[in-house]
């Protein structure tokens, strides 16, 4: 007769010996970790864990190499195993693991270029919802352009990064088309939206990711502008906005609320 | 709800085109729910488009049915939203676990068959089965390992939870012959043994030889076609309890559709009578 919670004690201990480096570890499984077959567990739970990270960071593991990022991720799962069952999410802080992985100092945009392949994977969950066509600019020009509103999609992501072109980085080793050449070491940002439910990317300046955090944030187009003035004086808002209207990045616009 | 399923296919998404033109009768899908518990996009754009023209069948690997704990709410939730959009024809989970204490681990694992653990599996799936509002079949796993203080036989455990919670039945083939070599047992005879009457769904793949230890040691690795030793179980099988929705499962080393449809219309033929001859 074995005791009440004899299941839960075995699955702590089984729990605790699949990422035990060392056998002592689970006096408790001895006999179980003893057999050869146990490997297939530990590596079955590491490897599905590491493949979900390789496939959700395509761009890092092309900068880096397999190698390099089956070891990085071995060691992120070995500390945070998925803690839920869509493994297409898992991995959502790799970028901050990255940042502070010693291993990785040297390569200071790796943890912005993670971040990218993690914004394409949260747009390409995002819910659906038609996009605001570009003719919505016709409606905003005929209406008080200054107290309208716009929504961006649910699928719309977006991010700035000052100190590094993490976009060109990143969009060169997201495709397999990636194009050499030099690259002009300065902040860019980047914009991603879902149109026809297929993920899509462009660069976005620093005007535009305010403007977006703004536009996000419920403000009006006055508040948006305003701000996207304050960190470039010299933005083409009507230009910005027509590239915004044109990626799909907005869902819904309200005039004069 | 009745379907028309003889033989269907694991969906990969290499496949979805192929899979949306097949106009074959009687085949069905089956993927993981986990892959398409998303808020939109491209993903469920797909598997509504190929729920459209064929039945599907969900096969989760996340319940954790055999956990010493109740199934997580939230992912139970979202089972029971994904199945109302896709109206699925079956509805399958495992004899195993894998989330415990809020930590994932994407395996199948084990747990010794006692007393205690059958009323916990049983309560698990009886919670499902009253969140889905639908009879889901449990599968047989493949076992790597010797444990101690099994109180129960496999399939005298399955029959058990059949009449307690009134489940189906998922068996695999494959798990079977896989099991019986490396724990030492007669495959037949756990087939032969194995509650017909309750069986929805039957699965076949293949395996392989642990890369280390060879064939002491065969690995369920959904890499290879279905081997003939698993084959002839399950003719012996269906000779037995009759047809049922029969799957090709094949995750890893993946061919062209048409040879995949190929090992399908295989099964499909076994199960039309009269049965046709050997593999």
């Amino acid at each position: 007769m074995i005791a009440v919670g004899a299941l839960a004690r075995f699955q702590d201990d089984f729990a605790r010996a699949l990422l035990a480096q060392d056998d002592a570890a689970s006096p408790a499984l001895a006999t179980l970790t003893a057999q050869p077959a146990f490997a297939i567990y530990r590596n079955s739970v590491m490897k599905s864990s590491i493949d979900a990270l390789q496939a959700n960071y395509p761009a890092v593991s092309r900068i880096v190499g397999e190698e390099w990022l089956r070891a990085a991720a071995a060691i992120y799962a070995r500390d945070a195993l998925p803690g839920l069952p869509m493994l297409l999410q898992y991995g959502a802080d790799f970028a901050d693991f990255l940042a502070r992985f010693e291993p990785a100092a040297e390569l200071t945009y790796l943890p912005g270029v993670a971040r990218l392949d993690r914004l394409w994977t949260e747009a390409h969950v995002a819910a659906s919802e038609d996009a605001l066509l570009p003719t919505a600019a016709q409606q905003l020009a005929s209406g008080n352009f200054f107290r309208a509103r716009l929504q961006p999609h649910a699928a719309t992501r977006w991010a700035w990064f000052a100190d590094a072109p993490i976009y060109t980085i990143w969009s060169r080793n997201r495709s397999d088309d990636a194009v050499d050449g030099d690259i002009d070491w300065r902040g860019e940002g980047a914009l991603l939206t879902r149109p026809q439910d297929s993920v899509q990317w462009r660069a976005l300046d620093h005007a535009g990711c305010v403007f977006l955090d703004n536009c996000a944030a419920g403000g009006t187009l006055a508040d948006a502008a305003q701000a996207a003035l304050e960190v470039e004086p010299d933005a083409d808002l009507g230009r910005l906005m027509a590239n915004l209207l044109e990626a799909g990045a907005f869902s819904r616009l309200d005039m004069n609320t | 709800m009745t379907h028309f399923l003889d033989a269907g296919l694991g969906l990969k998404p290499q496949h979805y085109d192929a899979a949306l033109a097949c106009s074959t009768a009687g085949l069905w899908f089956e993927v993981h729910p986990e892959n398409y518990m998303v808020a939109g996009g491209p993903r469920l754009a797909w598997l509504e488009a190929i729920r459209s023209k064929h039945p599907l069948s969900l096969h989760g690997v996340a319940l954790s049915l055999a956990a010493d704990t109740e199934p997580d709410a939230a992912h139970l939730k979202r089972l029971a939203e994904l199945a109302r959009r896709v109206e699925p024809a079956l509805i399958s989970e495992h004899l195993a676990w894998s989330t415990w204490r809020g930590a994932y681990h994407p395996d199948l694992l084990p747990f010794p068959r006692t007393t205690e653990a059958l009323a916990r599996v049983a309560d698990n799936v009886s919670r499902t089965q009253d969140a889905l509002q639908q009879r889901i079949a449990v599968e047989n796993p493949s076992h790597y390992l010797k444990l101690d203080g099994h109180e129960w036989s496999e399939t005298e455990f399955l029959r058990e939870l059949v009449r307690r919670t009134g489940c189906g039945l998922l068996l695999d083939v494959n798990n079977v012959y896989v099991s019986a070599c490396n724990m030492g047992y007669s495959a037949e005879e756990y087939i032969d043994a194995f509650p017909g009457e309750a069986v929805m769904e039957i699965h076949l793949a293949g395996h392989a030889p642990d890369p280390r230890l060879g064939n002491t040691l065969l690995v369920d690795s959904h890499d290879a076609p279905v081997a003939p030793e698993v084959w002839a179980l399950y003719e012996r099988l269906i000779r037995r309890i009759g047809t049922r929705p029969t799957l090709i499962e094949r995750d890893d080393n993946l061919p062209a559709f048409d040879v995949l449809l190929a090992e399908r219309d295989h099964a499909a033929a076994l199960l039309r009578p009269p049965v046709a001859e050997a593999a």
